[in-house]
């Protein structure tokens, strides 16, 4: 049934070329644990990734029940995660994928600078990447504001004064994060959660395509 | 690959494992998701409090419009929910608290306000009516009789509930 689908597709639109470009490729023996157990330093990308997919669609579901407004922002998280099947375990996925994704993003960067795959010619990569560590670091930091209780109020005040405490520009800056010179508060949040929700992802979703299309052309970097 | 027939080749037998493998981790991961996401199907309907609307004794056999309010939670969200009703006496002598909200595609419908149509339930959207007893006129849009409210009588007051469909009865 699903093959005769396939087929069908394929005859009209000759898909097979298109998934095998993206899907078959050659894992070098060097990379693969099956030959070298300390080979398993290279899935931390690959997990990056991985855990990444679950940290956006967790949160696209979490967005079913979370409203970004002062009053009700907290009671919503509360609803979501007490009232709601299941929503301790979606909560719980994001929350502690958002901590993960950073330690495997770490892990990853230590793999690429100690083996010195990041050397010419893929220095390009390796900027994206670290594009991508910051993003990483963004989304945590504004996600972190959105339940809206203690902890993440006064951590976001912590993280709007380091704004603030860059040379010349750091007022500004403060103001433009918070949305206002001096309150953090509805405006913050509306501008956390649009900034979480849509542009740092569209940066990420951009950095990766590039990432990958890098790494798919020039090849992983060879054996030590 | 193999001259035995029925034999998994160790390619096959790597990608059903790897599919399995990789189903089973794609089903748990989206499994609690697709709970959370379907979860107002999972909620099962509240119970519906019964509440003062009017006096018994002051019930006519003219429709009169009352409104009342009843706690609604919606979510996180705790308010008043603001309902109308309109109430009288049949010709039975029974008492009739009608729901306002036409069941054509539910604008709210009037009793005795259109010239026209005297002493009849009349939805301006659609030219929809009912007579005094809430069914629905042949040749009018809507499919069924006006819904009416559960009532209840205590004490000689009017306590009203969930207004309910009265197709079939």
């Amino acid at each position: 049934m699903l093959h005769k689908l396939y087929d069908w597709i394929d005859e009209r639109l000759d898909i097979t070329p298109i998934w095998r470009d993206i899907a078959d490729h050659e894992v070098p023996e060097h990379v693969n644990p099956a030959h070298h157990f300390s080979a398993f330093v290279y899935c931390f990308g690959g997990l990056t990734f991985f855990v990444t997919v679950i940290q956006v669609l967790s949160g696209m579901f979490l967005t079913m029940y979370y409203v970004p407004d002062i009053v009700n922002a907290w009671e919503s998280v509360k609803y979501l995660q007490t009232q709601v099947a299941h929503g301790q375990i979606v909560r719980g996925m994001h929350h502690w994928g958002a901590s993960v994704v950073i330690v495997m993003i770490f892990l990853h960067t230590l793999r690429v600078f100690f083996q010195g795959a990041y050397k010419k010619p893929r220095e390009l990569n390796w900027i994206v990447g670290v594009l991508l560590f910051f993003v990483m670091l963004g989304l945590g930091f504004t996600g972190y504001l959105l339940p809206w209780d203690n902890k993440a109020f006064f951590a976001t005040q912590v993280g709007l004064e380091i704004a603030e405490s860059v040379p010349y520009i750091g007022g500004d800056l403060k103001t433009l994060l918070a949305g206002d010179p001096e309150i953090v508060g509805a405006k913050t949040l509306a501008r956390f959660f649009a900034i979480h929700v849509f542009f740092l992802p569209a940066a990420l979703f951009a950095l990766m395509g590039a990432h990958f299309i890098m790494i798919r052309r020039q090849g992983i970097s060879g054996p030590l | 690959m193999t001259d035995k027939k029925n034999q998994v080749s160790r390619r096959q037998f790597l990608n059903y494992t790897l599919t399995g493998v990789g189903g089973f981790m794609g089903a748990a991961m989206i499994a609690p998701m697709v709970g959370f996401a379907v979860d107002p199907l999972l909620k099962g309907e509240k119970e519906t409090d019964f509440v003062y609307v009017m006096d018994v004794d002051e019930i006519t056999n003219e429709p009169q419009r009352k409104t009342f309010s009843t706690d609604q939670v919606d979510g996180w969200y705790e308010s008043q929910a603001e309902h109308t009703a309109w109430i009288f006496r049949t010709e039975e002598d029974e008492i009739l608290a009608l729901s306002p909200v036409c069941t054509h595609l539910g604008c709210v419908v009037d009793w005795n306000s259109n010239e026209e149509y005297p002493d009849q339930f009349y939805c301006p959207c659609h030219d929809g009516r009912y007579n005094k007893l809430g069914e629905n006129l042949p040749n009018t849009p809507p499919t069924e009789p006006l819904h009416a409210y559960e009532y209840r009588i205590e004490d000689g007051k009017l306590l009203l509930g969930k207004a309910k469909s009265r197709k079939g009865a």
